[in-house]
């Protein structure tokens, strides 16, 4: 009975702090439509912060506290509104989806330069050792204050929702979120009220929490995924169903503390997973929701040409053979990421960029491939990476298929607590038999990984595995690509675009999702079995949901939807940042947060920065005498460099200066060509392509033909002529 | 033949349709119209199953699809088109209506030529001179032929049109008249929305009139146009102003 009541109280307080946090996360969510997914980061950014005050700089606890959840938190609250949210508006929901995981991660990122990981923090409760007695059992005082916080928080929430003007305006908006207009609110301060009183609760959470736990920066932000779990209950809707959740998750959890059998090592790894695995259940539970249609307005990227794909998959190639004849041992196992955690980039390819569906479980698909290439692989075994394609490729569709109907955030919720129970109970599991089939996994610890062997030969240098890795890689963008040109192909960016009108032709949504989702990860477990045999022996831990997300972010950054997005990912965070971090520390600091401040800037640029690139390669691409030119000169800097004339450092400058020099070269003859052409054809387009309307008199003069064209796109004609049928019917 | 019995819809507390009943009979056109809010669009919702109706059966030639998914009512022949246009903007127009007839070849398995279906859709609807575009770069009355091709690929026995004339100018109205006549030549049941007055009147065997969620007047079009209770409804305004 005494320890019925003690774990009961263990529960209810973690319920105190999940209904706290996720509260705050569907107040914003409901109003603005936004999901926070840095709600966890800003409540751990607070955490810290109050640490900070008081007790790095011994500030009395009062003043602290009004200084980190009074002033920060909902300081915090209102500029990511202002600064980033309010840019997104009507932008499809991946985007809005990106820019959050983004600040999470770039929250983390801030953190962990400002207060370094691995020192130690000592983070004391309210009233420490205090206890009060409560009928039969004993409540220490920061177990009351907070259950009593979140009674209050219950309490303002209602009042602030039922009792005031605004509040009522929010709960319109809720509804239908013209009713607001109607009601003649402003949106803009509904939404900054609420993200600043969302700001507040996660801080508030985060200060109630962080003592229970270890001050650091990734697992007291995903944490929080929890109160996601309670988030879900409420329909991220609803608040009273909210708290029920939380209560339900709490208790659960404190109940699964005080009873799991310690000693079992199937179970034990069992209970921090469990609020993800509750959070997987409610998500099974979320009625059907509407078809997607019409989200994609502002992206566009066209499919791959022939061409094109030829020289990426052969510039991949003659970069992998480059690097692998030039650079070191130490170097290329540094790089080696760039081809095979490239593939898993390239996995989200089809996924994110042709479906319209998100995943952030990519890598966690990667670890599948891991294990069974360290299992299956044994001795070089080529089997190990055929298994790793279809044991990854299994996992996924057993993970989609109950979550398959959502989409959107729940689809990405989905897919983040499978890879946060991967991370945090399966990975720990000792090996298991189900019947006759003997699973194993991790083993508890790490496992060795063994070189395959292909065509009669090893790949067991860090040269040759990159090269291999360098290979598939480009095998798998021509796959990608030869999806895309395929009827399949079409029909999943048709459904990307509006599943609706597909399901009026007839197509059951069902298989091209489940389909899609599993040549992804398929695709995804590839990339990771061959990361595993470049790691020689691999734990979970390089799995982690967390660091899968700067992969997400940086595919979609370059433009989902562009195979040379996974070779862009792929060489920016295994290749470009790792080079430039050994610049200096504040080069590695400024790279730590590279993922989270470009996804931020995603909302700019819905299209993605691959494109940029590529318009501004354009002119090299197009002119074969150049580009020829350029690659005889680069074979011979080349050339040099492998007869020993210079090291790697001239080698790198000299490319870099053929690179620019050809460059040059093809922008002044690109230029004068286009000027003759001009001259030549007055009033014609000539042969560019017209540029998007939203671009008339930014790129492009402002002429009467493109005014002719915005009124053709308007539909102004037709209007008008309405206009002057009213007129004469008057 | 696409028979509505008793359809009602609610949106939270707002009764969009209550009690509507309609039929479109094979080898006619049959008229919706209404004035804005009416809920001739979500009428439509409810028929091709994007909305749950509260109450009421809908039969597609004698079958009962009421309660049934999207895609099970498409393949008993029942095609649609949208008035918020639901292109694909990523495809060009020939991929568009290419992406109808793969996905029906799927389902039908009649060995259908999806290419020559194709270019017989373009041809039909007259999109040829624009089938390479992307559809973002079309003018919305030409994006409204895609959306009927795209229907049409798909051999349809029922088809609802929402305001597919609007966006077009009176030559390509007119056309479009006749290519509807056409049609429902051929023996399809054909349910038109349209704010076109003259193009319902010239068409449909039938007219419906719906205000605010309820058939208040059936007939043709000539009784239609002498109904002082629809006059009232739905073109009050436009005769008090002309007056
Ligand atoms: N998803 C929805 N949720 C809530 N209300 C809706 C929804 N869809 C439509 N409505 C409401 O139902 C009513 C009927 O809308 P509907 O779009 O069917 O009208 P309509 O006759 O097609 O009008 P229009 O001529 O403007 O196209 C309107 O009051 C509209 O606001
Ligand atoms: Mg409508």
């Amino acid at each position: 009975m005494d320890k019925f009541l003690i774990f009961t109280v263990v529960g209810l307080t973690l319920s105190a702090v999940y209904a706290i946090v996720a509260s705050g996360l569907v107040l914003t969510y409901a109003t603005t439509g936004i999901f926070n997914f840095a709600h966890g980061a800003i409540g751990m950014f607070v955490a810290f912060s109050y640490w900070q005050f008081r007790f790095a700089w011994g500030m009395p606890t009062p003043v602290a506290l009004v200084l980190a959840l009074g002033v920060l938190a909902p300081a915090i609250g209102l500029l990511i509104d202002r600064v980033i949210m309010r840019g997104l508006r009507g932008t499809s929901e991946a985007t809005r989806l990106v820019v959050s995981i983004s600040l999470l991660v770039g929250l983390i990122a801030v953190a962990n330069i400002v207060w370094e990981p691995g020192n130690s923090r000592p983070f004391r409760t309210f009233f420490e050792g205090k206890r009060i007695d409560v009928f039969v059992t004993t409540i220490t005082y920061h177990q009351g204050i907070t259950i009593l916080v979140a009674v209050i928080v219950a309490a303002g929430l209602r009042w602030l929702l039922h009792g005031t003007r605004i509040g009522v305006s929010m709960r319109a908006n809720v509804d239908d979120g013209t009713l607001t207009l109607l009601n003649g609110a402003r949106p803009n301060r509904i939404a900054g009220l609420s993200w600043a009183v969302g700001g507040f609760l996660a801080g508030v959470g985060g200060v109630l929490i962080a003592p229970t736990l270890s001050l650091e920066a990734g697992s007291l932000s995903l944490l929080i995924i929890n109160a996601y779990a309670a988030a879900i209950f409420g329909r991220l809707r609803s608040i009273p169903l909210t708290f029920v959740g939380a209560i339900v998750i709490g208790l659960t959890e404190g109940y699964l503390a005080g009873y799991l059998p310690g000693d079992n090592r199937y179970l034990a790894a069992f209970r921090p997973a469990a609020a993800v695995i509750i959070l997987f259940v409610a998500l099974l539970l979320v009625p059907n929701p509407r078809l997607r249609d019409r989200t994609h307005i502002r992206e566009y990227f066209p499919a791959p040409t022939h061409s094109g794909m030829a020289m990426m998959a052969g510039a991949v190639v003659v970069v992998a053979v480059v690097m692998v004849t030039t650079l070191d041992t130490v170097s290329l196992i540094s790089y080696g990421p760039v081809f095979s955690l490239g593939i898993v980039a390239l996995s989200l390819v089809p996924l994110v960029g042709f479906a319209g569906q998100i995943s952030l479980a990519q890598l966690s698909f990667g670890a599948v491939g891991a294990i069974a290439v360290a299992h299956h692989g044994v001795g070089g075994s080529p089997l190990g990476l055929v298994l790793a394609v279809v044991f990854a490729a299994l996992v996924g569709i057993v993970v989609a298929l109950p979550v398959m109907r959502l989409s959107g955030i729940y689809l990405a919720l989905a897919t983040a607590a499978f890879a946060v129970a991967l991370d945090r109970w399966m990975f720990n599991l000792p090996d298991f038999d189900i019947g006759p089939v003997h699973i194993s996994i991790f083993e508890v610890g790490s496992v060795s990984v063994d070189p395959v062997r292909l065509f009669g030969r090893d790949f067991d240098t860090p040269g040759s595995l990159m090269m291999l890795s360098a290979v598939a890689f480009a095998l798998v963008a021509l796959l990608v690509a030869a999806l895309r040109w395929s009827r399949f192909g079409r029909q999943l960016v048709a459904m990307r675009d509006s599943e609706a009108a597909c399901a009026t032709f007839g197509l059951n949504l069902l298989w091209p999702r489940i389909g899609v989702f599993a040549f992804s990860a398929g695709i995804a477990g590839l990339g990771g079995a061959l990361y595993a045999m470049q790691l020689g022996s691999v734990a979970p831990a390089r799995f982690g949901l967390l660091n899968g997300l700067p992969i997400f972010i940086v595919v979609v950054v370059g433009g989902a939807g562009l195979v040379g997005s996974g070779l862009f990912a792929g060489s920016m965070l295994f290749g470009v940042l790792p080079f430039t971090s050994g610049w200096g520390p504040v080069f590695a600091k400024i790279n730590s947060m590279f993922s989270g401040l470009a996804g931020i800037g995603l909302g700019r640029h819905p299209s993605g920065a691959v494109p940029v690139f590529s318009r501004a390669v354009s002119p090299l691409r197009n002119d074969p005498v150049v580009l020829a030119a350029m690659a005889v000169s680069m074979a011979a800097i080349y050339a040099l460099r492998i007869a020993g004339l210079y090291s790697n450092w001239p080698f790198a400058v000299l490319l870099a200066a053929a690179g620019a020099l050809a460059y040059l070269a093809a922008v002044r003859r690109s230029r004068a060509t286009t000027a003759e052409e001009d001259s030549g054809a007055d009033n014609e387009h000539g042969e560019r392509a017209p540029v998007e309307l939203e671009w008339v008199g930014i790129t492009e003069p402002w002429t009467p033909a493109q005014l002719a064209r915005i009124e053709q796109a308007l539909d102004l004609d037709s209007i008008k002529a309405e206009f002057v049928k009213a007129d004469l019917d008057a | 033949m696409l028979e509505a019995r008793d359809v009602s819809v609610q949106f939270g507390g707002h009764q969009a349709l209550s009690r509507v009943s309609i039929a479109a009979p094979a080898g006619q056109i049959t008229g919706l119209i209404g004035p804005n809010g009416a809920g001739k669009t979500t009428l439509f919702n409810a028929i091709s199953g994007l909305v749950t109706p509260t109450s009421g059966t809908i039969t597609i030639d004698g079958r009962d699809v009421t309660g049934t998914s999207l895609h099970k009512r498409a393949r008993c022949g029942l095609a649609r088109t949208f008035q918020q246009l639901e292109l694909f903007t990523m495809l060009t127009v020939r991929e568009n209506i290419r992406v109808a007839a793969d996905i029906r070849s799927r389902w039908a398995r009649d060995h259908t030529d999806v290419g020559a279906l194709t270019e017989a859709v373009i041809d039909r609807v007259g999109l040829r001179e624009v089938a390479d575009e992307r559809t973002t770069s079309i003018p919305t009355g030409q994006g409204r032929l895609v959306e009927l091709g795209r229907a049409l690929a798909c051999k349809p026995r029922v088809l609802l049109l929402d305001e597919p004339a609007s966006g077009q100018d009176d030559r390509e109205t007119e056309r479009f008249g006749r290519l509807l006549v056409e049609i429902a030549d051929e023996g399809t049941a054909v349910l038109l929305v349209e704010h076109d007055m003259s193009l319902v009147m010239d068409v449909c065997h039938c007219v419906h009139v719906l205000d605010l969620g309820q058939i208040i007047a059936v007939g043709t079009p000539s009784e239609i146009q002498a109904n002082t209770v629809v006059l009232d409804a739905y073109l009050g305004t436009d005769a008090r102003s002309a007056s």
